[in-house]
């Protein structure tokens, strides 16, 4: 039927009709709850009753003030500070694993095996590696002669390392083949020519490699800091915020301040601070790697 | 590349295997304590080789207890709907984006890249009542209509492919009389199917993985998926290391599988999807 239609008119059904649904889900799932979140985060919403007062500033005063909300902050820092050394372990094997190398497709694959398997079950099958009394971890330290008792998920001082170390282990192969197709793109003649030159693995490193790679280690860049920011299921399953508090995340504080305490006002105030923070983020990012590019 | 010395070969061997060991330590320690008996697990070392690998009452207690016929059930109903859609609304979108120049198309791609920023798990406060409002939570569908809103990685693939797609094919079918719907469906469709076996693997992974979605969305015990299914047995059996390495196993087993046969596709999505 449509094809006795002019093509003008053809193309007009196809735009629309092919991307109104996409646009409205979008708009719907992404935009809508951006702005409401804007709005309600200058109310004292319950999410229950239908009246939302306004009451201005006073969610963003408590978010910054309130060291309880604000402060978690400090526990996302060993998620950033660990995804740093992980993208430094992730350049590190791309390259390795982009030379000369026997069973070179067997290592590829065996190290991304971890960011394929289910989250949860990895939050469990660590939960009993750090197990103080039972777990692996300590019994192997204990056989090679060091202390074999370390409450790996209870001390305070560490569980967000601990916790870190377990999203390396998840995410190091995920980061390490992004590196590994962008090296991929790198034409063999520049090293060929670099050699020719003199020039010898490090310096080849400095300045063909790494330039070459720039565009994504920005991406990861990204994601590593984003990532630290949004970090939620691996508290949330395996230490559920604990020891007292000091594994919890400013995710988990979002999600627990509206589902469980009603407090879509304030919570609304946090995500917004977040979505910021992501912002700042990506500006600073551009600001500095767009000069550096050139 | 690099000149090959003996100490950078050592090196790169040693890393290897640290890398490897590191990798499979955790899932070695679950795979031999899942085949233990409760006396055997109380007895012997946690990193000991279980007496028979043929001990199978940990499993079967799992997956009883876990309602994982269950929660597998749900996922795959989950998966499938999703993926229907997705697939269809993905690659239509991008045929009318990649096929044709109209205003607003930047805007339009504009949206969609912009809210890649918008951390997903922030809208849920403000999701959570809308999906309401339809009358969706505790049902399938809530989750089915997040996965398939809030997804945008099969229009960044879709999109990849269908450039790569000469339009001379979309000419010679326009002379020969088709319509520019028959064109998307017969013509273009069928040659995007590298683009869709790499959405269906990402996506059904993704999912599969997603925990909180349905832990919000669907608390009902009859909806439990298997993250779900996994996280209410462990809560019951926290002590019972054996049970629960027999669950997270049987859990584990389907994306690994799917992942050692496809993994040419899985690569080459996470890289196309990345590096744009």
């Amino acid at each position: 039927m449509l094809s006795n239609l002019s093509f003008k008119k053809q193309r007009l059904i196809i735009i629309l009709g092919f991307t109104i649904i996409p646009l409205l889900l979008l708009l719907t799932f992404s935009y809508y709850p951006t702005l409401e979140l804007i709005h309600l985060s200058f109310t004292n919403w319950d999410g229950m009753s239908p009246d939302k007062s306004w009451i201005g500033w006073d969610n963003y005063k408590e978010v910054f003030s309130n060291s309880e909300l604000f402060g978690v902050f400090t526990h996302n820092f060993a998620y950033f500070a660990v995804g740093i050394v992980q993208n430094i372990a992730a350049i590190y094997f791309a390259i390795v694993l982009n030379g000369k190398l026997k069973g070179k497709l067997f290592f590829r694959l065996l190290l991304f095996l971890p960011y394929i398997l289910n989250g949860v079950a990895v939050s469990y099958l660590f939960g009993y590696v750090f197990d103080t009394t039972n777990g692996s971890l300590n019994l192997l330290l204990h056989s090679i002669g060091l202390s074999g008792d370390t409450s790996w998920l209870g001390n305070e001082h560490f569980v967000n390392f601990t916790l870190a170390s377990i999203g390396f282990w998840k995410f190091m192969g995920f980061n390490m083949v992004i590196y590994l197709a962008a090296l991929q793109s790198i034409p063999g003649d520049l090293y060929e020519a670099a050699s020719i030159d003199g020039a010898t693995g490090w310096k080849q490193f400095l300045y063909i490699t790494l330039p070459n790679i720039y565009k994504i280690i920005e991406l990861n860049f990204f994601l590593t800091v984003t990532g630290a920011l949004e970090v939620f299921d691996l508290p949330f399953v395996l230490t559920n915020g604990g020891p007292a508090g000091h594994s919890e995340t400013y995710v988990m504080k979002i999600l627990e301040t509206a589902f469980q305490f009603n407090n879509y006002g304030l919570a609304s105030a946090m995500s917004v601070v977040l979505l910021l923070f992501v912002v700042v983020v990506l500006s600073i990012q551009r600001l500095i790697f767009s000069r550096k590019g050139e | 590349m690099v000149a090959r010395n003996p100490v950078w070969n050592t090196v790169k061997y040693l890393s290897l295997l640290v890398a490897s060991f590191l990798v499979l330590f955790p899932p070695y320690i679950i795979v031999v304590n899942a085949f233990k008996t409760k006396d055997e697990f109380n007895t012997k070392s946690t990193m000991s080789l279980p007496d028979s690998f043929i001990h199978l009452a940990n499993f079967g207690h799992a997956f009883e207890q876990a309602n994982m016929s269950r929660a597998f059930g749900n996922t795959l109903i989950i998966v499938a709907v999703t993926l229907f859609f997705n697939i269809l609304l993905g690659s239509a979108f991008c045929y009318a984006v990649g096929r044709f120049n109209f205003k607003g198309k930047g805007l339009l791609l504009g949206l969609f890249l912009m809210a890649t920023v918008i951390p997903s798990i922030t809208t849920q406060v403000v999701n959570y009542k809308t999906i309401q409002h339809l009358h969706l939570t505790n049902t399938l569908g809530g989750p089915i209509l997040l996965y398939i809103g809030a997804d945008i990685l099969q229009i960044y693939i879709y999109l990849q492919f269908i450039r790569n797609i000469p339009y001379d094919l979309d000419e010679c079918a326009m002379i020969e009389g088709a319509s520019l719907f028959r064109i998307y469906w017969q013509v273009i469709f069928p040659l995007l199917a590298p683009a869709t076996a790499t959405i269906i693997i990402l996506k059904t992974i993704s999912i599969y993985n997603d925990m909180y979605t349905p832990f919000l969305y669907m608390p009902k015990p009859e909806l439990v998926v298997v993250s779900t299914s996994l996280m209410r047995f462990f809560g019951v059996n926290s002590g019972d290391w054996q049970s629960v390495s027999a669950a997270i196993i049987m859990i584990m087993i389907p994306t690994a599988v799917i992942y050692l046969f496809l993994q040419k596709y899985i690569f080459a999505g996470v890289t196309s999807g990345a590096v744009k």
